[in-house]
Formats: C-alpha cells, sequence, structure tokens
C-alpha cells in the first residue's frame, strides 16, 4: 500500500506536482497515467525518496521511505532502464543492490533467470540493448520479493514476447496479493494490464477509478444489435422509447441501455438476436478526453483532434479493451 | 535502518567489479614508482653539478616522491570516478532507493574507496622510497633516519587524502566531468604555477596539495621548496581540513539535492 | 516502393538475414515485425545503404538507395532518435540537413510545426526529452517531402497524444499515396496502424500479407456469450447444446462463456431453440498480439521463466499472503497456445517454407531447409551487436 498526502514539489516557480492525494492498494495493477510533464516522474521519485516533496508526503506501509529497514524487501522499483553501471556485469551490478540489503547472493541469479538473462549474466550491462537493459532493470525490482512494485515504462524496447510476458507477471504479482504500481504512454498496452487508474495532468489529480468506470465516464458507450427481424426490432425499441440509430451492415446502436435488459426485451418478444454487445471506448479515447488541454507539445499539420473523428475505430477490428477483458 | 557491514559489503562489490578501479590506481602506484625512480636515478647522475646550498639541502626521501606530481592525478580520478560514475551512469537512483539513508550510503562508499586508495597509497609510498634510495646510491637516507618514516607513511596517507579530497568534490559536483575538469588542471597546474609567482605563492601554500605535501619531505627547506610557516604535521592538518569541508559539502549536496 | 530480392546479410559465421524477398508497396502503412534479433535493424539498415548485403539487393523505386538521385528527397527515415548531435539545435540541425539536400530553409520551420517543436526550436536538442527527440527525428524525415518514409520504433518515448498523432500522420501519409514502412514491438499499436504486414524471424521471411488475413490465419475467432445470472440451468442447458452442436465452450472469468467453432447466427438459433434467453452475445477478433505470438514462437531470444523464490524463503513482510498458482480460466493468449496446424513454419522441420503466399516463388521449399539448422543458433545473440552499433 502506497499513500500520498498533500504531495506537492515546485521547482522554482514551476509547480510540477500540486497537492497530489492518493492511495495505491494492494492485490490490483494501478495505472498511472497522464500527458508528458504531467508530474508522473516527479510523483514517481518522490514516491522512492529519490525528490524531495516541497510539501506533503509519501508513505510505505505506513513508514517514510527512509525509515523502512532494507526497503527493496518492501518496494522493488525499475524507473529507467539504463540506472545501472555500464562498465559491471549484469550480474555484479544486481550483487551490489542484493548485498546493501542483505537480500541472499542466489537470489540474484534466480531474478536473472526469471527476467530471461541468465546466457548474458557474466556481460558488462554497456553493451546491453534497451529491452536487455529493461530486463535488468526489472530484475533489479523483483530482488528483494517486495510487496509493493513499480515500474516506469515497462515494456519500453522490449519485443512483443517481451510484452506479454511483464503484462502476465504485473498480473501475476498482483493477484498473489502485491501492490502494482505502473505508468506507461501506451494506452492500448495499460487497458490489458490495469484494472485501476489514477490519471494526473498538470500535476494534479484528474482520476482515481476503476478502468470500467474511467472509459464508462470519458466516452460514449452503447448497445449493438443485429437481427435478422430487424424490422420488428426496430418498432419494439421504439415501442419501449430506447432510441436506435443505425450504423449500417444491418446493426443498431443503442445508446444508454444494458445489453441484459435489452436481451431480455427480445426474449419476451421471440425475436432472434445475431449480436448483442456492448461496445465501449478504447481507453486511449476516454484518455485523450480527459486530458484534453493538459498536453505540452501539439503536433500541427495533421488534421488530429484528440477524441473527434479520428479516435479508434468502432469496428471489428479495432482491439477495443473490451475484446480481450475479463469482466470488470 | 540499513544496515552498515551490508551497505559496505555492497560498496565493496562496486568497486572491485569495475575495471577503472584496477587501471587508475594501479597507474598511480607505477607512475608515481617510475616517474620517482626516474628523477632519482637523473639527481645521481647529476649532484656534482648542484650548487653548495642545494647539495645541503639535499631531501633524499622528498626526492624519491617527486613522482606522485604526476600520480596523484590517477588518484584524483579514481575518486572522482568511485563517486561521479554514480552520477553519470544514474545508478544513483537506484543505490539511494536500495539505501536511502544518503549518510550511511555516502560514507560506507568513501570509507571503502578510502581505505583502499590508502593502502594503495602507502605501497606506492614505500615502493617509491626504496627503490628511490636504491637508486641514488651514495645519496641514499635510510628509513631508521631521523623523520624518514614519517615521510614515508605521510606520502601514503598523502595519496589516500588526495582521493578522499576528490571524492568530497565529485559528490559535491555531482559529476565525472565536471569534477576532473577542475581537480585536474587545479592540482597540475594552478597549483604548481602559483606556488611559483611571488605573490600567489602565499596563498598557494595553503592549498590541499601544497600543504599536504610538507609532511614528505625530511628537510624543511628541501631542493626546490619554500619555507612553510607551518611544519608537516601542521600541513597534513590544513589538508585534512580541506579534505572535512569537502566531505562536509558533498554530504549536504546528497542529502539536500534531488537524485 | 521498396523490393527486396533475395536479400542475405552475413557477419562473419552468422547470418543476420537469410533470402529476405518482400515488396513495401505505396499507398498502404505496411508494418515490419519480428522479435528482437530477427534482423529487422540490419534489413532497414540495407534498405538504406548502411549495411552492405552479403547477397541479393534492395531497391527503393527501382534504384538501390546509394545509386539514388538526391535521396533526401526520395526517402525519408527515423532509425534512431538520438542520432542527433546534441549541442546543435533543433533548427540547425535540420537547417544542416536541409542544406545539404538543398531544401529551401522554410521547409525546416515548416516541419517543425509539423512535429509541434517550433516553440523548442531554438533550443540544444541535449536537454530533449526522448518523445521530443523523436519528434526531431519524424521532422527529419519528412524534410525532403519525400515518396518513401521509414519508421523504426516511432512511437518511442511519446505520451498519448504523441502516439495518436504518429499514428495518424503514417495513416495520413500512406493515403496521400507514399510508401510507409513502420517497425515497432507493439501490436496493439500496429493493429491501429498497419494495413499489410510483413513478419520475418531469424532472418526469414514468415509472412506478409494483410493485418486481417495475418490475423486470422494465425488466431481463431470466438463469440462472448452471457446467459441471465439468475438462471444458471440456462446457462448449463446452453452449454449442453453448443457442445453438441460442435462448439467448443471455455468459462471466462466473469462467467461468460467463450464460445469457438460456431458462427454467431448459429448460436442465437441454437439458444432459441433451446429456449435460453440472452444477455449478450458479441463477436470477438483475436488480437494481432496473439497472433503474432502464435507464429513466431519459435524465434524468440530472451525468453523468461517463472520465478523461483528460493532465495528469499525467509522475512515475510506483515500481511504477505502466500503466492498461489493463477489458474486461468480461459486458457492464456499467446504462445502457450498451439498454432493451428500447417500455420507455423518453425512447427514441422526446423525450417520450412514461409506461408506468405507473395513469398513463396522467392524463396523454393528445396532451398529452404538446407541453410537454417546451421544459421538459426548463430542468430541468437544477433540482438547484442546489432544494437551496439
Amino acid at each position: 500500500m502506497i499513500e500520498l498526502e498533500g504531495l506537492t514539489k515546485r521547482f522554482g516557480t514551476k509547480v510540477a506536482v500540486d497537492h497530489l492525494s492518493f492511495q495505491v492498494r494492494p492485490g490490483v495493477v494501478t495505472g498511472f497515467l497522464g500527458p508528458n510533464g504531467a508530474g508522473k516522474s516527479t510523483t514517481m521519485r518522490m514516491m522512492l525518496d529519490l525528490d524531495n516533496p516541497t510539501s506533503g508526503r509519501v508513505r510505505i506501509d505506513g513508514k517514510h521511505y527512509r525509515d523502512l529497514e532494507e526497503p527493496l524487501k518492501y518496494i522493488g522499483a525499475l524507473l529507467e532502464a539504463k540506472a545501472m553501471h555500464g562498465g559491471r556485469s549484469a550480474y555484479n551490478n544486481l550483487l551490489c543492490l542484493a548485498q546493501s540489503n542483505r537480500i541472499p547472493e542466489r537470489r540474484v541469479a534466480e531474478v536473472l533467470d526469471t527476467v530471461g538473462l541468465t546466457s548474458v549474466a557474466r556481460k558488462k550491462s554497456k553493451g546491453f540493448s534497451l529491452g536487455m537493459a529493461q530486463r535488468l532493470g526489472i530484475a533489479s525490482a523483483l530482488l528483494g520479493d517486495p510487496e509493493i512494485l513499480m515500474f516506469d515504462e515497462p515494456v519500453n524496447g522490449l519485443d512483443p514476447e517481451g510484452i506479454h510476458w511483464i503484462r502476465n507477471l504485473m498480473k501475476a504479482l498482483a493477484a498473489e496479493g502485491r501492490t502494482i504500481f505502473v505508468s506507461s504512454h501506451l494506452m492500448s498496452e495499460m487497458a490489458l494490464t490495469a484494472d485501476h487508474l489514477i490519471v494526473i495532468g498538470q500535476g494534479r489529480l484528474l482520476a482515481d477509478t476503476s478502468m470500467a468506470d474511467f472509459i464508462q465516464r470519458n466516452s460514449r458507450s452503447f448497445v449493438r444489435l443485429r437481427s435478422p427481424q430487424q424490422e420488428r426490432l426496430r418498432d419494439l425499441l421504439h415501442e419501449h422509447g430506447y432510441q436506435a440509430v443505425e450504423s449500417g451492415n444491418g446493426t443498431l446502436e443503442i445508446d444508454g441501455a444494458t445489453t441484459e435488459s435489452l436481451g431480455e426485451l427480445a426474449a419476451r418478444h421471440q425475436l432472434v438476436l445475431h449480436e448483442l454487445s456492448a461496445q465501449r471506448a478504447s481507453l486511449e479515447e476516454a484518455f485523450m478526453q480527459m486530458t484534453a488541454g493538459a498536453v505540452e507539445y501539439h503536433a500541427h499539420g495533421t488534421d488530429v483532434h484528440p477524441g473527434t473523428d479520428s479516435g479508434p475505430r468502432w469496428g471489428d477490428q479495432a482491439p477495443r479493451w473490451g475484446t480481450t477483458s475479463q469482466g470488470k | 535502518m540499513a544496515s552498515v557491514p551490508a551497505v559496505l559489503q555492497s560498496e565493496w562489490t562496486k568497486i572491485r567489479t569495475v575495471s577503472s578501479t584496477s587501471w587508475t590506481l594501479a597507474s598511480a602506484l607505477l607512475v608515481t614508482v617510475a616517474m620517482s625512480a626516474a628523477l632519482c636515478a637523473l639527481m645521481k647522475a647529476t649532484f656534482d653539478e648542484l650548487s653548495p646550498a642545494e647539495r645541503a639541502t639535499f631531501d633524499p626521501t622528498f626526492i624519491s616522491f617527486s613522482g606522485m606530481i604526476l600520480g596523484q592525478l590517477a588518484m584524483v580520478v579514481f575518486g572522482v570516478l568511485v563517486v561521479g560514475t554514480e552520477y553519470s551512469s544514474g545508478m544513483i537512483r537506484t543505490s539511494l532507493a536500495a539505501v536511502p539513508q544518503r549518510a550511511t550510503f555516502l560514507f560506507s562508499k568513501i570509507a571503502v574507496a578510502a581505505a583502499l586508495a590508502l593502502v594503495v597509497g602507502l605501497a606506492t609510498s614505500f615502493l617509491s622510497f626504496f627503490l628511490g634510495q636504491a637508486l641514488l646510491g651514495e645519496h641514499r637516507t635510510t628509513l631508521g633516519a631521523d623523520n624518514v618514516l614519517r615521510a614515508v607513511i605521510g606520502g601514503g596517507l598523502y595519496m589516500g587524502l588526495i582521493a578522499l579530497f576528490s571524492m568530497g568534490v565529485a559528490a559535491m559536483l555531482r559529476s565525472s566531468m565536471l569534477s576532473l575538469g577542475i581537480l585536474v588542471p587545479f592540482f597540475f597546474l594552478i597549483s604548481q604555477i602559483l606556488s611559483a609567482v611571488p605573490k600567489a605563492k602565499e596563498v598557494a601554500k595553503y592549498f590541499p596539495d601544497q600543504a599536504g605535501a610538507k609532511i614528505m619531505q625530511v628537510v624543511p627547506e628541501a631542493l626546490n621548496t619554500e619555507k612553510a610557516p607551518y611544519g608537516p604535521w601542521g600541513g597534513l592538518g590544513i589538508m585534512l581540513i580541506w579534505v572535512a569541508a569537502a566531505l562536509v559539502g558533498g554530504y549536504l549536496v546528497i542529502k539536500k539535492r534531488d537524485a | 516502393m521498396i523490393e527486396a530480392v533475395g536479400l542475405t546479410k552475413r557477419y562473419g559465421a552468422k547470418t543476420a538475414v537469410y533470402n529476405l524477398s518482400f515488396q513495401v508497396r505505396p499507398g498502404a502503412v505496411t508494418g515490419f515485425l519480428g522479435p528482437n534479433g530477427s534482423g529487422k535493424s540490419t534489413t532497414m539498415r540495407m534498405i538504406l545503404g548502411l549495411d552492405q548485403p552479403t547477397s541479393g539487393h534492395v531497391t527503393i523505386g527501382g534504384h538501390p538507395f546509394r545509386q539514388l538521385p538526391n535521396a533526401p528527397r526520395q526517402v525519408g527515415a527515423l532509425l534512431d532518435a538520438k542520432a542527433v548531435h546534441g549541442g546543435r539545435s533543433a533548427r540547425n540541425h535540420l537547417l544542416s540537413l536541409a542544406q545539404l539536400a538543398g531544401i529551401p530553409a522554410r521547409r525546416v520551420d515548416e516541419v517543425l510545426g509539423v512535429v509541434g517543436l517550433q516553440d523548442v526550436a531554438k533550443r540544444r536538442s541535449k536537454g530533449f526529452s526522448l518523445g521530443m527527440g523523436q519528434r526531431l527525428g519524424i521532422a527529419a524525415a519528412l524534410l525532403g517531402d519525400p515518396q518513401v518514409l521509414l519508421f523504426d520504433e516511432p512511437v518511442n518515448g511519446l505520451d498519448p497524444e504523441g502516439i495518436l498523432w504518429v499514428r495518424n500522420l503514417m495513416k495520413k501519409l500512406a493515403s496521400e499515396g507514399r510508401t510507409v514502412f513502420v517497425s515497432s514491438h507493439l501490436m496493439s499499436e500496429m493493429a491501429l496502424t498497419a494495413d499489410h504486414l510483413i513478419v520475418i524471424g531469424r532472418g526469414q521471411l514468415l509472412a506478409d500479407m494483410s493485418v486481417k488475413d495475418f490475423i486470422s490465419a494465425n488466431s481463431a475467432d470466438f463469440a462472448r456469450v452471457r446467459t441471465p445470472q439468475t438462471a444458471p440451468e440456462q446457462r448449463e442447458k446452453l452449454t449442453g447444446v453448443l457442445t453438441e452442436a460442435g462448439g467448443q465452450v471455455l468459462s471466462e472469468p466473469d462467467g461468460a462463456m467463450r464460445v469457438t467453432g460456431l458462427a454467431l447466427p448459429r448460436i442465437s438459433d441454437l439458444a432459441h431453440d433451446a429456449d435460453v434467453r440472452l444477455w449478450e452475445l458479441s463477436p470477438h477478433q483475436a488480437s494481432l498480439e496473439e497472433a503474432y505470438m502464435r507464429m513466431t514462437q519459435a524465434a524468440v531470444d530472451y525468453r523468461s521463466t517463472e520465478d523461483q523464490l528460493a532465495g528469499l524463503q525467509q522475512p515475510v513482510p506483515p500481511g504477505y499472503a502466500p503466492p498461489q498458482p493463477v489458474i486461468p480460466e480461459v486458457p492464456q493468449q499467446g504462445w502457450y497456445a498451439p498454432p493451428p496446424p500447417g500455420q507455423n513454419p518453425y512447427a514441422g522441420a526446423p525450417a520450412a517454407a514461409p506461408v506468405a503466399p507473395q513469398a513463396a516463388p522467392a524463396v523454393p521449399p528445396a532451398a529452404a531447409p538446407a541453410p537454417a539448422p546451421a544459421a538459426a543458433p548463430d542468430l541468437t545473440k544477433r540482438e547484442n551487436d546489432e544494437d551496439a552499433r
């Protein structure tokens, strides 16, 4: 459990983090989102006591970070992949960390094996690709088998197998009851990984809510119906006060309804439905909607406007977070 | 709190697992010994050409440490790299996340590195002395002579303190490049040049290297040196004040600044 | 149009790319996929004339890169975002590139505007974040208004707004009739961006087909079906009926059913006949990631393993619950599931002819099995050298 209370950080006159209060709870993967310059990294650094807050505080399991005895056993963090001495081997980099927190040496070989770096354990980390450095960073976070894990952009530089692996790793760690806090710019990746979201913009808390809630609240959701008896279906919907919009290929879209109620309605009237599915926007779209206005570098020249026509398609090919989701 | 022996062990692993440790310390030793030996051999060959005054103040101990002018630079590099690479590699954040007690972290690192520098410094000093005396032939002195042992051990202390001072400066500046850019010209050029300029040399006498080097002299006004308003131990004391100031500065920076 | 014919690159005894033949056509975004160390970067470098192929050749618009008249006006590439002199300002960096290629200076300000860097144009690029460096690299690629664009991991370091922008930029460039070739590890991003895919593994072509075909060829679509929670017997009844009709039914974590092997109307009819009410009946297409994982499972370099935790059995922190194995109710997507027979080129022989229809003529089946067993083990550590350069 990580608790932030009124956390504030000023650099001169610029307020990077502004009275941020939230909790990161165990048992779930909590995603930490925000545009560039929103204060995510500063917040994460203050959580690890690397930066001193101007005011407010962070508690790790009720304690100040500095009061943790052997902190790697409580909290493991991947902040940046290259935060290791390049002239030292992967094994020795981890060994220094293990020794400082009295973690048994055989654990070093274990985590190297976990992240798949055993074959290059004795190589200097200088020659590592970004993906390998990332795996080394993940190994250092896992070293103390901590109850709390923090990952900043964990999939950076990983290949698809690695991305798939780290996603399942985070989920498995959360399922064991650990606290997982992960920041990322990849909305599609977050949608597959996180259960809960904390969104900040310009240093302030914008949302602290479950993934499903966040998407529902920040975008349109509707039910899609397809039926061989479309005429009857449309009349029936009209009769019951539903607004049905035709969207081509014989599908109807109904706002403000649940699949349950429409399913019951169809059953009562002996209507055959060939599709009855809840459609939700992607996390990306919801995020764009919410953070519009809190973005530092706006691109020009292409007609891109978050949340309007350029958003993800609703069609079948567009992976929605719902497609692979487990009910939330 | 973090266990100090554990942190010391960790810092020892850090130091022994990077190649810069061995090449900086090896060059500190080899450069000092080789250059001192060369100067001793040269001095023996040209002793007869010295003026009587110069012969009277000839200090065979001090001349056998003359390579330290160059060798100390390798010590500076060692000290700077021990602290500076934490910053240049980004390792500092990983290290401080593991050991958030910054004083424990910094002083464990410095203690391990200083102990190592002292051992190498003493080895360098004794080797330089014995090799130098062997080459000086009839002009040689012995370890048993007055103040000679003090000077030889002092030479080791001087090397260790130079490394310590560099660590403090690197911790203050949080950058290897910047620290080397300041320390190397300072010790190799500025300090040497100022000590030859009439007015400036009064100030230069109190520089850490000028003051500390007095410990290695057996004859107070040895060849090419100025009389100082302090004795050998006084000089080392002045150097210690510099070192302490650099370490306190380094500690305050690491304590206050964001990593 | 980029065209590779029999492209092969050896580094000493290592074969990084073997007999690669493909075409990247204009008017579409072509994704370039492959595990780390599969030869993607080497191929990109050969396209740009940075590496010489050992044999075979690759042309852009019919010419090898080095013989292109005024190459910067025809080809733009983003290879490494940090390949910029850090001491120079963003604007001067682009200006020097423009002058080399005889591009007017006002084009520099144009592209800076396009990538959204006009406010920091005078700042030294040393202080740029990865995302800003990436935008600068994209600006450089766009400078000559080229017909052919290559992007290596373009969204690296960008924030969500930037990712969306790059995605739309690439689609727009393709819709203008340009050739856009993008390599990426982010499958979900690729699924949204690319129209066509070229997949390589261990330096050989695995697939060259549309995204849609790729997904349906390498994974199974399914239907999600939910019955009223209040009536569990309905669910059992439906499961029986669907199984009888030849469908396969699995449970999803929220209690819904995952049905494969039956079309949606058929499920609907079966439910109707069995008098089962449906609360959900939605079509799902497998993800590109899943399809990709199945295809490339044999060609991965660093495979992660289970965390054993053997070294850390002692201090159990307060509130620590012993880890319990997580038993998925639904088979995990990805390489755990066996690929459909005949789809995975590594399934049978160590190396077989690629499945892609376009590639078949270029790689005669007789030629493929011979070098592969020797080449494959050598390739496992390529990533390192490749990235170090």
